[in-house]
């Protein structure tokens, strides 16, 4: 017990404040911009929609190093779009956390555009077509009418959003590296203690992860249940 | 001030073809479900948009195919009050009805129309609640409300009593018609209910599979109905085929009788007879037809009779108050009178 404390006391949290920063930057990215795909995919045809849909909801189901290799491919320095970000605007992903934030965004990205489109999609249409009659903006509709209708859905998609980008690896570990105390994320510090066989730092680790992301889910069925007064059980 | 709708709009499996033009007052559109009544608003809100046609509201096009307009639903000043209220859930009553008056960006003046529309709608003290906190006939109350908040120049209302229990719904109904009563503009009804038309509109559309039928007075269309569906939609039981004889005389070979009427228009296809005009009558008398009583069922306030004339392949139906027409059994052979003035000859279509 005492060795524990001990190791509690000099433990370096950066990995802790790191995968924090990061989720709650990539978790704001993708909810402007998954509630925004998600508006637009839904108003597609059959067919583009399908094709879309496929092509934004592959990082969900491909392993995490694919997006890696992708997204070094795009901003690799010895690559042309990189080169350009870096000589033009000084922009680094590469071994940055900005690529931290890029590789959680890309990897937890769907979570957030399938939960708020399957919101969207169960809004009921007379209340949007009630907003129309009654002279509301388009814009004004989105933001007071069918957000709030697609409320639990978004909510839920955001949280789930929120974990998944907190506990990302594969495409991290690529990406952005494990600089400590700039893009040494807590998974990443899990797997760098293991390999130097400190198992107890490990657990440590693996504890703190887990209470985050098991509070943060069990925060969302509660919200979830508030919400869902009506639904009956079967 | 009168509203003007030519449309074409086609659908899988289904055309809606809907011509007529409204006058200030309220006139229905009576039509079985599915005839396309709904569908109808919709196109002339602009939340749906029609293949083909023209519709214009006191002068002023909303839509022309023809001229590629098309104008927004917030453009139009037409309300919509729907079937269930569609009330927005996450707002009170005092925003649901700010809803409405999106347009009107002056605060002051929205803050005076505001609570001049609370008022009127007898809504003080209900503005913090949210809808799901309202009663049925408060909601229907504020939907109102928050429709002719923004002061439309024509309304238009989808069934807007279907969802209720019937004794909540006289009372709403007499709200709406007294609502009604105060709108200058053109309202449009929409409703399977031909009680409903009757006691709420004057002037009547009747759609049938999508296809509208030139304009009638409500009453005309329940006391002469001109066409085998405006016959069938306003309530009549007994239609049957049938063969004009000349000199108002016609027979239905259904029935096996040959019947006197009062006049026999050429395109006349059908005749139809109301079941409470049909009553027990002495042999011999105008148009006693002799029938074998099938069945009897009591209705809560009716008796209603299944007859089957001699040799005949259908059957009449025949409704009597509960005391008229003394004992009647089943197997019974009795004379029944379909009365002269009130055999409808119809057609099938109505164009000339």
């Amino acid at each position: 017990m005492q060795e524990i404390l001990d190791i509690l006391k000099t433990l370096d949290y950066s990995p802790l404040w790191i995968s924090l920063k990061t989720g709650l930057v990539a978790t704001v990215l993708c909810f402007f911009l998954g509630v925004w795909t998600a508006r637009s995919v839904m108003h597609m045809g059959k067919r583009a929609k399908a094709f879309v849909d496929g092509l934004l909801t592959l990082p969900m189901v491909l392993p995490p190093t694919v997006a890696g290799f992708f997204l070094l491919l795009i901003f690799s320095l010895r690559r042309p779009i990189g080169t350009f970000l870096y000589q033009e605007l000084s922009i680094k992903v590469v071994q940055t956390w900005l690529g931290c934030i890029l590789a959680a965004s890309v990897i937890a990205f769907p979570l957030m555009y399938r939960n708020a489109r399957a919101a969207f999609e169960q809004v009921d249409i007379e209340l949007i077509y009630a907003g129309r009659t009654l002279g509301m903006s388009e814009r004004r509709i989105f933001w007071r009418v069918v957000l709030p209708s697609a409320g639990p859905g978004v909510v839920s998609g955001t949280i789930l959003t929120f974990a998944r980008a907190l506990g990302e690896y594969g495409a991290t570990s690529m990406l952005a590296g494990n600089i400590a105390g700039k893009t040494g994320t807590i998974s990443q510090r899990i797997a760098m203690v293991i390999q130097n066989g400190d198992y107890l730092t490990a657990g440590l680790w693996v504890a703190i992860i887990l209470i985050i992301s098991f509070g943060i889910v069990v925060l969302m069925n509660l919200f979830a249940d508030a919400k869902l007064k009506n639904v009956k059980k079967w | 001030m009168s509203l003007s709708v030519n449309i074409i709009k086609r659908l899988p499996g289904f055309t809606l073809n809907v011509s007529f033009t409204a006058e200030a007052g309220v006139t229905a559109l009576l039509g079985a479900s599915g005839s396309g009544k709904s569908m109808t608003l919709r196109c002339i809100a602009g939340v749906e948009k029609p293949d083909e046609g023209r519709i214009s509201l006191d002068g002023r096009v909303l839509f022309d195919a023809g001229k590629g307009i098309d104008l927004p639903p917030q453009a139009r000043k037409v309300g919509y009050l729907f079937q269930r209220y569609a009330l927005f859930p996450n707002m009170t009553v005092l925003q649901n009805i700010d809803a409405g008056l999106s347009l009107e960006k002056d605060a002051r003046v929205r803050k005076h129309k505001r609570e001049s529309l609370i008022s009127r709608f007898h809504l003080d003290g209900l503005e913090g609640r949210y809808p799901r906190e309202l009663s049925g006939g408060q909601m229907q109350r504020v939907a109102l409300c928050r429709m002719l908040a923004g002061e439309p120049e024509a309304i238009l209302l989808d069934e807007p009593f279907a969802a209720l229990d019937s004794h909540l719904r006289w009372q709403l109904e007499r709200e709406v018609r007294q609502t009604l009563s105060e709108f200058p503009g053109v309202a449009l009804l929409v409703s399977h209910d031909r009680g409903e038309v009757y006691r709420m509109s004057g002037r009547v559309c009747v759609l049938n599979a999508g296809t509208s039928e030139p304009l009638s007075a409500t009453q005309e269309l329940f006391e002469r109905p001109r066409t085998l569906q405006a016959a069938l939609i306003s309530g009549c039981k007994n239609c049957a085929s049938a063969e004009l004889l000349g000199s108002g005389r016609v027979r239905v070979p259904d029935w096996n009788v040959t019947l006197a009427c009062e006049e026999t228009p050429a395109r006349a296809t059908h005749v139809g007879v109301r079941a409470h005009y049909i009553l027990p009558c002495g042999p011999g008398e105008e148009n006693a037809v002799l029938c074998r009583v099938e069945d009897v069922t009591e209705d809560v306030f009716t008796r209603v009779l299944t007859l089957r004339p001699a040799g005949a392949a259908a059957t009449i139906r025949s409704e009597l108050g509960k005391d008229a027409g003394g004992a009647l059994q089943i197997g019974e052979e009795r004379c029944f009178r379909l009365p002269r003035a009130d055999v409808m000859l119809l057609s099938e279509t109505h164009e000339g």
